[in-house]
């Protein structure tokens, strides 16, 4: 089948998640014998475009004309590049963006959604995806009946999930303006919370603290210990309410749900709605003064030991690990 | 101004999730229903304080059986004036979507609210697919709601910041954390609801597009490995050499 496959832009640069979509696209096209193009918008750097060709993408449709996050345009141009390219699976990543899009364009087109698909999907007889429900306490397979399809994939969810099937070259970019019609949303404005660090939700590596750190001024030790790592920072909810840190550095059922390689998970006591947003995590470190607190039961390592005393050992052993390898 | 406000039916947070019939469906013994947080929390006060401000009207909406009335007068008690109850399961995001869509532009409400995601099936869908299919501006995940004439005006997280958007009237909007505060119905409200119209009316929409196979569990967790708070290099060491994540 022909894949199409949604790339999100930010500032100029193609989305990590987007690279993953592209692998994932460019998969199911090999298996099921079709070819896999993409579809992007803004303001894209040249270097952005080949390396998603180098993911096993034979084309792509590039949209300069949109530079703003507008649902009602974005759709218009996803179903016009899903016609132009003979798509019979569109692929979105499941993040911000492609969940403002994914399901209008599935409602447009009638064509069978599947959100927060964690893995690759079943195409031998019916066509069945694997997701997330309840809160990542559950799996469910559920089948898309229609003969055009929609994938929202979880970023992080498939191991090893960007994988390069050539050496980077000029990428097939067509430039692509179809009709778009008027913006539906206006950006007014943006609000800097300075929080320029890594992406969260595409963070392999996350550093993040709780209540047990007792005040703002003890997260310079955890900023550090994420900047030794490369790894992003979070919280607990409490600690974004009261302000220690801004809201979207919380996890959990109400704030973002991430699924990185490694959750450390420092002065957090691990209550069910917070485990409800790491417990995708393919490796949980719990660090408590409390051995009884839950956390420990969903944890991989645990140390029992006081995050004042445990996180300053922790820095010296990354920057000592980082010495030995270098 | 009017505004219709979609409520789910979720499991409590805390309950055990099993399946049955060869774990095909959830199994709802001993489960305690809620209503979907952010639909409550967010969507339905947020809508109660707009009408407080500026009149008009609130009905909430379910797609779903007979079993999602004890929520609807919840919703009912909480402030909400009238409720309509689209008498089908719920299959699919998209048949819910295409009933509401139907309700809502026949009834020419200015605003459809919706919870960001159920917490049953975290899909984030059927917001999106209620505005594709009335055909009017949809932004997802506001943490924050003003309308002031014909114009709404959202705030929402995104990384790095607060993205701050406009939109013109009518609009499906779905609601995070953040836009309003959870209200606690009291005793007036819940005698009030009783006698609140709660109507029931036919489905429309025959087609799902897709239907759920088969449920599972994770595997069960291993035990957690406890490293000596003194010896915090082997900690390294293992996320190096066994886990292989750093
Ligand atoms: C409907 C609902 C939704 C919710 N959604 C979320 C959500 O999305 N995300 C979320 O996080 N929470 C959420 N919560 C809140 C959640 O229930 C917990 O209250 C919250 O996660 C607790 O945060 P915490 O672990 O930081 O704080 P606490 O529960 O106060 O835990 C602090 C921990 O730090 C430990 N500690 C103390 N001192 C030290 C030290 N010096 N060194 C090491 N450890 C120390 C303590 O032993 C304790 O385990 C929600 C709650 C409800 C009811
Ligand atoms: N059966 C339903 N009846 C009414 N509203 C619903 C129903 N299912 C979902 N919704 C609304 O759609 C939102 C998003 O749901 P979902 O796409 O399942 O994550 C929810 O927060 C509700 O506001």
């Amino acid at each position: 089948m022909n894949v199409l496959v949604f790339a999100e832009s930010d500032n100029g640069k193609v989305a990590k998640a987007a690279f993953e979509a592209a692998t994932y696209g460019a998969k199911v096209a090999s298996t099921t014998g079709g070819t896999a193009a993409v579809v992007t918008y803004g303001n894209l750097d040249q270097a952005g475009l080949n390396e998603l060709a180098s993911y096993g993408i034979s084309k792509i449709l590039h949209c300069a004309a949109i530079t703003d996050l507008d649902p009602s345009q974005l759709t218009k141009l996803t179903i016009a590049a899903a016609e132009e390219t003979s798509a019979e699976l569109i692929v979105f990543s499941h993040d911000y963006t492609g969940k403002s899009i994914a399901p209008l364009v599935s409602a447009k087109m009638k064509a069978g959604m599947v959100a927060g698909a964690i893995d690759y999907p079943e195409t031998g007889g019916d066509f069945i995806v694997k997701t997330n429900v309840f809160s990542g306490k559950a799996f469910a397979q559920v089948k898309i009946k229609t003969d055009k399809k929609i994938i929202t994939l979880i970023p992080n969810a498939i191991p090893n999930a960007i994988s390069k099937v050539k050496a980077e070259g000029a990428a097939d970019v067509s430039a692509f303006s179809p009709e778009l019609g008027a913006q539906s949303v206006k950006v007014k404005d943006f609000k800097s919370e300075g929080g320029e660090g890594i992406n969260l939700t595409e963070a392999e590596l996350v550093v993040s603290a709780g209540r047990g750190l007792k005040g703002p001024e003890n997260w310079t030790m955890i900023e550090e210990l994420a900047k030794e790592l490369g790894a992003a920072t979070a919280c607990s909810r409490p600690v974004s309410d009261i302000g220690w840190r801004p809201h979207h550095e919380h996890v959990g059922q109400t704030g973002i749900a991430i699924r990185p390689n490694l959750y450390i998970a420092i002065g957090i006591s691990g209550a069910i709605q917070h485990l409800a947003g790491v417990n995708g995590s393919k490796v949980i470190v719990v660090i408590n003064t409390d051995k009884e607190a839950p956390f420990f039961k969903a944890a991989d390592y645990g140390v029992v030991g006081d995050a004042f005393v445990v996180v300053p050992k922790m820095i010296e052993a990354v920057k000592a690990f980082k010495a030995g390898q270098a | 101004m009017n505004i219709l406000v979609c409520i789910s039916k979720a499991p409590d947070t805390t309950s055990k999730i099993t399946f049955k019939d060869n774990d095909t469906k959830f199994n709802e013994d001993g489960v305690q229903f809620i209503v979907n947080p952010y639909d409550e929390w967010y969507a339905l006060v947020r809508a109660l304080e707009l009408k407080e401000a500026q009149g008009g009207n609130v009905t909430i909406i379910s797609v779903g059986g007979a079993d999602y009335e004890p929520i609807m007068r919840k919703a009912l008690a909480i402030g909400a004036d009238e409720a309509v109850r689209v008498d089908s399961p719920a299959i699919d995001a998209y048949q819910v979507a295409a009933e509401i869509a139907n309700y809502a532009t026949s009834n020419a409400f200015d605003l459809v609210l919706t919870g960001k995601e159920t917490i049953n099936y975290n899909g984030s869908q059927v917001g999106g697919m209620i505005a594709a299919i009335m055909d009017v501006p949809y932004t997802s995940n506001a943490t924050k709601l003003e309308v002031s004439g014909n114009a709404a005006t959202i705030e929402r997280d995104k990384q790095g910041g607060v993205e701050v958007l406009e939109v013109n009237l009518p609009a499906v909007i779905s609601a995070a954390k953040g836009m309003a505060e959870q209200r606690i119905p009291n005793m007036r409200g819940i005698m009030a609801a009783r006698s609140k119209p709660l109507s029931v009316i036919s489905a429309t929409v025959t087609d799902s597009l897709t239907e759920t196979i088969r449920f599972s569990l994770p595997p069960a967790k291993g035990d957690v490995t406890l490293i000596d708070p003194e010896n915090i290099t082997e900690l390294i060491n293992l996320l190096h050499s066994e886990a292989k994540v750093i």
